[in-house]
């Protein structure tokens, strides 16, 4: 990042000027004295937006969190109710670790499998270009849309019961999405496969920062390729996997599409997260108030977590 | 040195590797056979290709359902016209406060610029309540202007954080060579700042038009039931009306999938860059 810069010389703002005068002879220009006086102006719709958006809605969301408003009527500050509520409720509570369950398993299994993949592409595989191509794919499509497909995957009389009873496992078939004891999983295999191409750009990405040479003098000093991704590539990689499991960590807690479009929550509440709680208690059951509450959870919980965790592997990071 | 040569450790790798492609490729196959089969043929034989595709799923599809909700026709061109206005505004808002924030250099731009990235992490969950609240007063809740507002207010910090960041490594002597030559602020901005940016603005447009694309939270809430409603709105209540009818349902996924996958072959440079920026920048 440029620090500060030095002025440029004298003549040229002279100059500068003197052209500017005979310019303005022909064509009326404001006085625009250079890109350091960049206008405030310029700043103030995103300034706004920000503000409004970012700032002055939640904040006044925190508000909504303390009292028992249902969307209409007046509110009546509750205290801490709301959040009383929120921890003896079997259903919110089961959510709060349904979303933690989903959000850690994701970090650690999409970003173990981006960094296998990207190992395994980097360089020399011929068909590195088109796999590359083909797991980054799930990221960008609508995650609403193509859960559907896994859907079909997980029904009863979808492809993964086929697939059993063609192999003669036909007592291990069941509703995957209806059994409250699997249906997390299947949304949890849903999240691999969407994000997992997302860890993977990222460390190719990273690993094509790092230079050849090194893995090259460790090969020759005869480290094994163990050694050599442990104690070389494994350092060097260390901001991107910061990135990456920011990024699916953030993804994971606040995960929602997926999952109405799977179970809507069910079977049996085993699959509500908070995204989903935030907006069933508000937007099917009107507590506005209890929803607030739902969410503000939520975004403390990104926060704190996101926070922690980008403390923890810079530190890492710094040692490497 | 044999490190990088394509030995039969490789070719075992690149199996491995062209095996779990093959896993990650079935939801593509199914979507797309499964569209193509009467629900009949998807009870019997769903997995095997279709011998004689039905279309007809499609213009069943197409036509739209009988609960009268909007068809997905009428979503897709809904997707696309807030997609593209959202787009416009992020790139004209991001990049002119950018700018100034990289261009200035006093504590106030440095402290802004720090707003900026608490903006990024402030919880915007939360602000989903007051927001709806306050459109629904304003009437905006189910229109243009209330989702494209939305989603510009939700994603400009986004913008303006990657805008600021690309300006500040730009160099200063284009503009003050504009400016020896007499253009106006606006010109300078317009004919030699913009093109500058072009890279950037690309990585903008795409990352930015892609999560309004796939959103579904926000329009499902402001814009369900109305006729608005986006692709994947659209696509949520047509599962619903025909629960189990693979052979319905899967045409909608893939019109739904199909434009983001098209622009993802054409585009896919800039899709990847927009997610590793931070890597090497």
């Amino acid at each position: 990042m440029p620090a500060v810069r030095e002025r440029g010389p004298d003549v040229h703002r002279a100059h500068g000027r003197r052209t500017r005068r005979i310019v303005t002879a022909i064509r009326p220009a404001r006085n625009y004295a250079g890109p350091r006086r960049a206008p405030w102006l310029l700043a103030v719709p995103a300034v706004a937006l920000l503000i409004v958006f970012r700032f002055v809605a939640p904040i006044e969301g925190a508000r909504y969190a303390f009292t028992n408003w249902d969307g209409i009527g007046p509110a009546k500050w509750i205290g801490l109710r709301n959040f009383v509520e929120i921890w003896n409720s079997p259903v919110t509570r089961g959510a709060i670790w349904n979303t933690l369950k989903l959000a850690i398993g994701s970090v650690l299994v999409v970003n173990a499998v981006g960094l296998g993949l990207a190992l395994g592409l980097n360089r020399t595989v011929k068909s590195r270009h088109i796999l590359r191509s083909l797991f980054f794919l799930p990221v960008v499509l609508s995650p609403l849309a193509s859960a559907y497909i896994w859907g079909y995957i997980f029904d009863y009389h979808g492809a993964v019961n086929r697939l059993l009873g063609a192999l003669g496992l036909s007592s291990w078939e069941r509703p995957w999405l209806g059994d409250p004891h699997w249906a997390l999983w299947a949304v949890f295999v849903l999240v691999v496969w969407q994000f997992s191409g997302l860890a993977m750009v990222i460390f190719l990405a990273g690993l094509q920062g790092i230079p050849q040479e090194l893995d090259e003098a460790a090969a020759v000093d005869g480290a094994s390729s163990w050694l050599r991704f442990r104690r070389v590539t494994l350092p060097l990689l260390a901001p991107a996997i910061t990135i990456s499991s920011t990024l699916t960590l953030i993804f994971g807690l606040r995960i929602f599409d997926q999952i109405l479009a799977l179970t809507s929550g069910g079977p049996d509440n085993a699959t509500e997260t908070l995204a989903t709680q935030v907006y069933e208690q508000t937007f099917e059951n009107g507590l506005f108030g209890y929803g607030a509450a739902i969410a503000l959870v939520l975004g403390v919980l990104v926060t704190a977590i996101v926070i922690t965790q980008l403390v923890l592997l810079r530190t890492r990071e710094a040692r490497a | 040195m044999g490190l990088f040569r394509y030995t039969r450790r490789t070719f075992a790798r690149e199996l491995f590797l062209l095996a779990i492609g093959a896993v990650f490729a079935v939801p593509f196959y199914i979507v797309i056979v499964l569209s193509l089969k009467t629900n009949a043929q998807i009870m019997t034989s769903p997995l095997s290709l279709p011998t004689h595709p039905d279309w007809q799923n499609y213009v069943q599809m197409w036509k739209g359902t009988s609960s009268g909700t909007v068809t997905i026709g009428r979503s897709l061109i809904n997707s696309i016209v807030i997609t593209v206005v959202s787009v416009v505004v992020l790139i004209l808002v991001g990049a002119t406060c950018g700018y100034t924030l990289a261009r200035r250099q006093s504590k106030l731009s440095t402290a802004l610029y720090f707003v900026f990235v608490a903006g990024l992490i402030m919880p915007f969950e939360l602000g989903l309540i007051p927001l709806y609240v306050a459109f629904r007063h304003d009437h905006l809740v189910g229109t243009y202007v209330g989702i494209i507002l939305l989603q510009a207010g939700l994603l400009t910090p986004l913008s303006v954080f990657l805008y600021a960041g690309f300006i500040r490594a730009l160099p200063r002597e284009y503009e003050e060579a504009a400016q020896v030559d007499g253009a106006s602020l606006w010109r300078t901005l317009f004919r030699v700042v913009l093109p500058l940016l072009r890279p950037i603005t690309g990585t903008v447009a795409v990352l930015t038009g892609l999560f309004c694309w796939n959103d579904f939270f926000y329009p499902l809430i402001f814009l369900s039931g109305t006729s608005k409603q986006t692709l994947p709105v659209g696509v949520f209540q047509f599962t619903g009306d025909f629960t189990d009818q693979w052979n319905l349902i899967f045409p909608t996924v893939v019109i739904a999938l199909a434009p983001m996958a098209a622009f993802y072959l054409f585009a896919q440079k800039q899709f990847i860059k927009g997610f590793t920026g931070g890597i090497r920048g």
